[in-house]
């Protein structure tokens, strides 16, 4: 069979999902015997010029992790979706914003003017700020215009795949590998490398009776390791997010984060993740609702701690 | 502002307030037009989502109506209409919207008058925010 | 970790002992993670395939190709075992979900343990071999020394790393040190601080900002003494301590300072054998702490009593000093946050470092070559091949952009490496 050709990106991100893929360990050796990788900026010593001058179609398959800040993230994504037959989404900034979305909550002249200006070991007394275009002795240098939204990979060019996780687990990103050499891959637009079935339904902690009086920050208490964690008022976003990580983070005793995304059908995972826990809090009366919910600190940034480009509401640029 | 008309969408459960709203019509009791009736079988139905898409997709403001705690048909559906609205405000207030844009009402089927003053009052008071914000997904400004 | 420092210091939390020991033991697993992927994948390619191999062979596969195998295998092995260790207590090995205000959310069982004894103890002898290598492939062989001792990537600055009560190099805890070109200490500071010995510039043609030594002021892209530039990240780290707290890696230090000539060693692309030194610390850290009587116990967390308000938490990440400072309300709720992490202060030096190179190397009627411009990117390589940890707005790969001008101001030739 003629090798794959196989392109990885990062746009804004963290670099954690190409650490994620060497984490695959000795299989990114077979990795590299079905594939040529024709760019991954963090391993490969590539060159953008050469992926310009291909043919549209030339790289079988793009993994681009990343989200979508500046006009840069953007050219790139243009590109790679011109030159490769599968698009894919890679890890949670690139399917739904990921983390970097969480800067959705803020307008963007806020944040410049937070970091630029107002961060105290910043010493600035002029006001500059980055520019797309500046003058200096030797020419003109140019920067990517910082957008007013983070958005996610497909508010910008198609997408073929989502591969949900931040990162996806390396058992996972080798089952997609597996499924894009095997050219065994669902119908496009699906969700790969995660199951459709909630975290829950992978979670071996003991499950009794979800009625919660108060909810806990992480800090506040230390919950039994054997109980489901939601029903020790942990606010545990495993009933509305896909399974599939192995429940990582509930293995360290902690709540999940909700980074493998929504469910199947579900299109707000923040929204959805409100109705079931509205239906868990043991109170009855307004007061009591009022003072419970008290002891939710931020839900916004909670419930959409990696989806906040999908979300409905879309933050404060809206 | 004047001119505004806001869009406002209106859940109503099948056996109350659906019932009063009824009742209101019958009576022909005035009340404005602002409100497009969507009925669902109970409140407990209406999930945050319902009310996120209506504000994405065009309306200024949403009205959740029920039966009183206690009457629900499906005995708690209205209690957990209860302790979710509450925190869909929360997260609205967040995102930087009014949460005066979202009302919750216990309406009983024989309520007809005040169904009619929660509408009029409500679309007044959406009137007053002005029509909701909602931009495109543009790239946004140069920097500097 | 430098966050999870910094909400310790919010909440006023105390940290239990076993609770620091097994944060540290993690991070030791992480530096071995970090800099076996950063001196393999990222250095490795230029000194064994050579600055001027074909791009195409100059990578981590094409080093594998040379070495053998065997080793190949090795360094993925030793690099998973970092990664196991991580993701036995935090879940995850990127993005661990694990440090709380106040210690720890899981510990480490008696079998655990001995796994990561096991693994440490190869980790150990591996930073031995990686050592070994690299004195081979690069030591002996005199191009290569010229290449490391040359003008052209020597870059005279301040140093800034921490240090523990004897002033030996810690990533996960201590004080930070800096010292002058000479290596003379001028500053130490705890994290709370931090802002009476940083601060940072902002130049318009970058999103990313430029951190100074507030005692000397912002002084422009200077070397040399006085300048307020200062550098981070492993170099760095060794130049501002006076050693290192194991035994081997002491040893190995000062070897190195032995062969450069005495300290502080300015010459930048040292920073890779800086690494593996680092690399043998961190492997006989984690053998050490996976070997305390303490580092099985459950006592791993105390919740925290007192009002949130501030506090600030510094460690070294791999690639510099990371300094993460919150600002919060009663409830613990963020406000403001200030952070300068790793690649961020040696964002300055990077340039400097950059130019320096493409001084030395391109030269008036030569013909320019592929190879000549890796060669310039090696200096920029030895700092941080991941430039988007801190910002996102410079390309992953290098954009380099080569003016090269005429004795009169002229441009001669314009060309970019990575073209867009
Ligand atoms: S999804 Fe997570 S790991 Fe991947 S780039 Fe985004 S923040 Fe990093
Ligand atoms: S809520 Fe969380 S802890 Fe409980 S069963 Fe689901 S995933 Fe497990
Ligand atoms: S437990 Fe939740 S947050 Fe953690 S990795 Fe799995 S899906 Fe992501
Ligand atoms: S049926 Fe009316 S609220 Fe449930």
């Amino acid at each position: 069979m003629a090798k794959l050709n196989l392109a990885l990106y990062w746009a804004s991100s963290c670099g954690g999902c190409d650490v994620a893929v060497l984490d695959v360990n000795e299989k990114i050796l077979d990795i590299a015997a079905v594939a040529d990788i024709v760019l991954w900026p963090v391993a490969v010593d590539g060159k953008y010029a050469d992926i310009e001058a291909m043919e549209p179609g030339t790289i079988d398959v793009c993994l681009f992790n990343g989200a979508v800040r500046n006009s840069e993230n953007e050219h790139i994504a243009m590109l790679l979706r011109e030159k490769s037959k599968v698009m894919v989404a890679f890890g949670s900034c690139a399917v739904s914003g990921g983390i970097p979305a969480l800067a959705n909550f803020k307008e963007r002249d806020e944040v410049l003017k937070r970091v630029f200006m107002e961060t105290p070991s910043t010493v600035n007394p002029e006001g500059v700020l980055p520019l797309t275009r500046c003058e200096v002795p030797e020419g003109t240098l140019s920067l990517p215009e910082f957008y007013k939204y983070v958005h996610c990979l497909d508010q910008v060019v198609e997408v073929d795949y989502y591969v949900p996780g931040c990162p996806p687990t390396p058992q996972r990103i080798w089952d997609v590998v597996q499924a894009i050499v095997s050219g065994n891959l669902p119908p496009r637009g699906a969700t790969v490398g995660a199951t459709e079935k909630s975290l829950c339904d992978e979670c071996k902690r003991i499950k009794q009776n979800k009625k919660v009086k108060r909810f806990y920050r992480v800090h506040e208490i230390i919950p039994d390791p054997e109980r489901c964690l939601l029903e020790q008022g942990l606010l545990c976003m495993g009933p509305v997010t896909r399974g599939g990580c192995g429940a990582q983070c509930i293995s360290a005793n902690m709540p999940c984060r909700g980074c493998y995304g929504p469910l199947p059908g579900v299109i707000d995972q923040g929204a959805k993740y409100i109705s079931s826990i509205g239906s868990i809090m043991d109170v009855q009366s307004p007061e009591e609702v009022e003072s419970l919910l008290e002891t939710i600190a931020d839900p916004a940034g909670t419930f959409y701690r990696f989806g906040m480009s999908t979300a409905l509401l879309r933050g404060a640029n809206r | 502002m004047e001119n505004f008309e806001p869009k406002i969408i209106g859940f109503l459960c099948n056996w109350c307030s659906y019932a009063g709203a009824d009742l209101a019509g019958v009576g022909r009791m005035q009340y404005p037009s602002n409100l497009r009736v969507i009925r669902v079988m109970c409140s407990g139905r209406v999930d945050p989502t319902f009310v996120f898409k209506a504000l994405s997709e065009g309306a200024d403001g949403v009205l959740i109506a029920g039966c009183h705690p206690g009457d629900c048909h499906y005995t708690d559906g209205n209690y957990n209409t209860l302790k979710r609205i509450p925190l869909m405000l929360k997260v609205l207030e967040q995102f930087g919207v009014e949460k005066e844009r979202v009302r919750m009402e216990w309406i009983s089927a024989a309520e007809g008058s005040i169904f009619a003053g929660v509408v009029k009052e409500f679309t007044e008071t959406v009137r007053k925010l002005g029509p909701y914000k909602r931009n495109g997904l543009e790239r946004g400004g140069k920097v500097g | 970790m430098a966050s999870g420092k910094a909400n310790d210091a919010v909440f006023g939390a105390e940290v239990p002992s076993a609770a620091k020991k097994l944060r540290e033991l993690f991070y030791s697993a992480h530096f071995i993670h970090s800099h076996i992927a950063h001196f393999y994948a990222l250095a490795a390619p230029d000194f064994v395939m050579g600055p001027d191999a074909d791009p195409a062979e100059r990578n981590i596969l094409g080093v594998v190709g040379k070495v053998g195998l065997e080793i190949g295998g090795e360094v993925i092995k030793h690099r998973a075992y970092a990664q196991d260790i991580q993701a036995m207590l935090a879940g995850k090995a990127t993005h661990p979900v694990w440090v709380l205000p106040g210690g720890v959310s899981k510990g480490l069982n008696q079998e655990e343990r001995a796994r990561v004894e096991q693994m440490a103890q190869s980790c150990v002898d591996f930073s031995q071999f990686s050592l070994k290598l690299f004195e081979d492939v690069v030591l002996k062989n005199k191009g290569y020394v010229d290449l490391i001792l040359s003008d052209g990537y020597r870059l005279v600055t301040n140093y800034m790393g921490l240090v523990d009560d004897d002033n030996k190099v810690n990533f996960y805890d201590g004080k930070v040190r800096i010292v002058d070109p000479e290596g003379v200490e001028i500053g130490k500071y705890s994290p709370s601080e931090y802002l009476d010995f940083v601060n940072e510039h902002v130049e318009p043609w970058s999103y990313l900002k430029f951190p100074y030594l507030k005692k000397h002021g912002w002084t422009g892209f200077n070397e040399g003494k006085g300048t307020g530039i200062y550098q981070a990240a492993p170099l760095a780290r060794l130049n501002a301590a006076d050693g290192m707290a194991t035994p081997l890696a002491q040893e190995a230090y000062e070897k190195m300072y032995d062969t450069l000539g005495g300290k502080p060693v300015h010459a930048i692309l040292a920073a890779h054998w800086a690494r593996l030194v680092e690399l043998l610390y961190a492997s006989e850290r984690l053998l050490e702490l996976s070997r305390d009587e303490e580092i099985t116990s459950d006592v791993i967390r105390k919740i925290p009593e007192g009002t949130p308000s501030e506090g600030v938490g510094i460690i070294e990440a791999p690639r510099g000093t990371l300094t993460h400072h919150y600002k919060t309300d009663e409830k613990g709720m963020v406000t403001a946050v200030n952070l300068i992490v790793g690649t961020t202060n040696n964002h300055a030096p990077i340039y400097m470092a950059v130019k320096k190179a493409a001084r030395a190397v391109i030269k008036p009627g030569m013909e320019i070559t592929q190879g000549l411009l890796n060669m310039v990117e090696m200096a920029f390589r030895s700092y941080d091949p991941c430039f988007s940890c801190a910002t996102h707005a410079i390309f992953g790969e290098l954009p380099l952009k080569f003016v090269v001008y005429n004795s009169s101001g002229e441009i001669c030739r314009e060309f970019q490496r990575t073209q867009l």
